[in-house]
């Protein structure tokens, strides 16, 4: 559905998008997952006709970016990454700005936002500057589907957004899926690359990784060890100057540490620690998760 | 069209949304128009002027009397001769001089008119202008004691120095009309487009089939419409308050003044192209549009007053030449073939400033 062909494009001095390809299949949802100023609002604006890539092509279905610019803007919805809806209007008054600029109406695709508007719609009436941040997100995702696009294009919508929300958001796509949309989105938080079809790790405007998040994850090259402690913050500072040590993150309550080998040499680790003072050290090996996946693919 | 109806609905939502713009859409018309009015010009008040006696009969001091005793005058200085007139204007900051000729009251009773000259300092035109009438009035009412039905027997000789046309009095209906105008549409229609772009509306806008020309007139409309209200207010408050009549066609005046607002919001519209906030899209109007509008479109200081540099600047001054229109309709009653060149610059800026804007009007974001 949408064919990245190795785009590039800069800022003056600064490559914000390195030849980038990426192909996204119709029906999925694709994820871009990444840092702030990797790149990924670039690729979207330039998806959306709104920026023109300095090398490269670009098509959605077979609309070019470029040069059918018209054409695309008729059948993809964008969700820009700040909040872009008009705060003075109301709720009702937004969407029904958005349905009859795209020569629609609210009553026509109903059907299709009911489920996210159902949300919102008791407080159609308040305008929407006054919303909290979850229904913001879901107000601007009822403007960008309000005239059915083939292509849902969403720039972080989860970025400032509570937890429950932000739960509540991934269950709409895979809805807005179902009704045979294909959504590319983005996300700077790597725990939501899970919850896409395939996902894109983009760093410095560079593809690093694409691949379904159980491919990135089987991917992971190295053994993990799990480490927790009473003295968390302590034994992580003892770690990192262990001759061994190849990363150690802090993730919540445990560190996960792996060495310059694949494998862990654990009691050796136990025995190092133990001379820096952590008795009461608990470690497991583990399964990487997606997240460190990305972290490894980072530091590469 | 019905998206474009939809957009242009949206428009006027925003404005009757928001109470500043409101404020600035009506409020200022209306306190502009007052605040010109009254305080600019009404205030004489203790205007210190000084008196050349060469008769120093009892006609003389009475009216002299009658002048100080009004309020509207303060004698600071009793001059000799005529060379001391410039010298007292200058230093003294007198603001007018009476000069009595000799042997006043002599003439004035074996019926030859007596002649009084009045000097004023009209580097203020519209004050020096008051002062004279002021000082012309009493002398009247003065003669109107002293005669009894006698023919008139004083004539004042009135002669202004430094603006010796006088050119811009009773300016200020026209000017504030020419200054309203402008601000609202140009500055109302560029803050509007460029909230747009700061918000980042913009960029939903622009992904979706609305063209470009349909969201620049979408915004353009609302203003027009609000404009011309603004129009017809100022014209009915300069008649029912200040007693201005509308001499010529009022029709002339108002397709006068609607060819102005276009000309105004192609301006604004050139402005957000390239502006990217409210604030430069504000801050170009005020200083880019207001200022010249004041300064140089002889609203307050009359143009030919002006150095010849100044004076071809002011050229380019749109307001300029609405100006001179409305004064030529309003003022002296003058019909279409008085005004056809100054419309016929007034369509070519539009068309310009028009064909710019649409030039640099961008579909994309950068």
């Amino acid at each position: 559905m949408i064919w990245i062909d190795n785009i590039s494009k800069s800022y003056g001095e600064r490559l914000a998008l390195d030849s980038v390809s990426i192909q996204v299949d119709e029906n999925e949802i694709f994820g871009l997952i990444g840092p702030d100023g990797a790149g990924k609002t670039s690729l979207f604006r330039i998806l959306c006709s709104l920026i023109v890539p300095d090398s490269g092509k670009a098509r959605i279905g077979n609309l070019d970016v470029v040069k059918d610019y018209r054409k695309i803007r008729k059948i993809i919805g964008y969700m820009p990454g700040r909040f872009s809806l008009y705060q003075d209007l109301t709720v009702e008054e937004n969407l029904e700005f958005f349905a009859t600029i795209f020569g629609t109406s609210i009553k026509e695709n109903y059907d299709l936002i009911r489920d996210i508007y159902i949300h919102i719609e008791p407080f159609k009436n308040r305008k929407a500057g006054e919303l909290s941040g979850g229904m913001k997100q879901k107000l601007a995702l009822s403007c960008a589907l309000i005239h059915r696009p083939e292509v849902l294009i969403l720039d972080e919508p989860t970025t400032g957004v509570d937890a429950v929300s932000r739960k509540e958001f991934w269950e709409m796509l895979s809805r807005i899926r179902e009704e045979g949309i294909t959504i590319m989105v983005s996300t700077p938080y790597m725990d939501e690359a899970q919850l896409c079809d395939r996902v894109a790790f983009l760093q410095n405007g560079k593809l690093l990784t694409i691949n379904t998040p159980e491919g990135i994850i089987q991917a992971y090259p190295k053994d993990i060890l799990s480490i927790q402690s009473d003295n968390l913050y302590g034994v992580l500072m003892d770690v990192r100057n262990y001759p061994l040590v190849h990363s150690s993150l802090l993730f919540g309550h445990e560190v996960h540490y792996t060495e310059k080998g694949k494998s862990i040499n654990q009691y050796q680790l136990k025995e190092y620690l133990k001379r820096k003072g952590h008795a009461n050290v608990e470690m497991n090996l583990m399964k990487p998760g997606i997240e460190d996946s990305f972290l490894e693919l980072m530091k590469e | 069209m019905k998206s474009f109806y939809g957009f242009i609905r949206k428009e006027f939502l925003h404005i009757f949304r928001d109470p500043r713009t409101l404020l600035i859409l009506f409020g200022m018309p209306i306190a502009q128009i007052m605040i010109f009015g009254y305080v600019v010009t009404n205030e004489i008040r203790d205007i210190p002027i000084a008196i050349l006696d060469q008769s120093k009969d009892q006609a003389t001091r009475e009216i002299g009397n009658k002048l100080i005793s009004s309020g509207y005058f303060n004698l600071v200085m009793n001059l000799t001769s005529l060379d001391e007139v410039e010298p007292a204007m200058k230093r003294g900051n007198v603001k007018e001089v009476i000069v009595f000729e000799p042997d006043f009251r002599k003439k004035l009773e074996s019926g030859i008119p007596g002649s009084v000259q009045i000097i004023a300092d009209a580097s203020d035109p519209n004050t020096a202008n008051l002062i004279v009438n002021y000082t012309f009035g009493i002398m009247q009412d003065y003669m109107k004691q002293y005669q009894q039905g006698k023919p008139n027997i004083i004539t004042p000789e009135v002669r202004m120095i430094y603006n010796e046309g006088l050119k811009g009095v009773y300016m200020f209906v026209p000017g504030t009309m020419a200054l309203i105008l402008m601000l609202i549409s140009a500055m109302m229609t560029s803050i509007s487009i460029s909230r747009e772009k700061e918000l980042g509306t913009m960029e939903v806008l622009m992904v979706s089939p609305i063209k470009p020309f349909q969201i620049v007139v979408g915004k353009v409309v609302p203003y027009i419409v609000l404009s011309f209200i603004n129009a017809v207010v100022i014209i009915l408050l300069g008649f029912f308050v200040f007693g201005l009549p509308v001499k010529g066609s009022l029709i002339l005046l108002l397709l006068e003044s609607l060819l102005f607002i276009s000309l105004a919001l192609s301006l604004g519209i050139l402005i957000s192209t390239v502006s990217n906030s409210q604030m430069v899209a504000m801050f170009i109007s005020l200083l880019g549009l207001m200022l010249p509008t004041i300064l140089l479109s002889g609203f307050i200081y009359p143009i030919e007053n002006m150095p010849l540099v100044l004076q071809l600047i002011s050229n380019l001054m749109p307001p300029k030449w609405f100006i001179i229109v409305i004064k030529n309709i309003m003022i002296k009653g003058e019909g279409w073939q008085y005004i056809w060149k100054e419309t016929l610059i007034m369509i070519g800026m539009t068309a310009f400033f028009l064909l710019v804007a649409i030039r640099k009007f961008k579909i994309r974001l950068e």
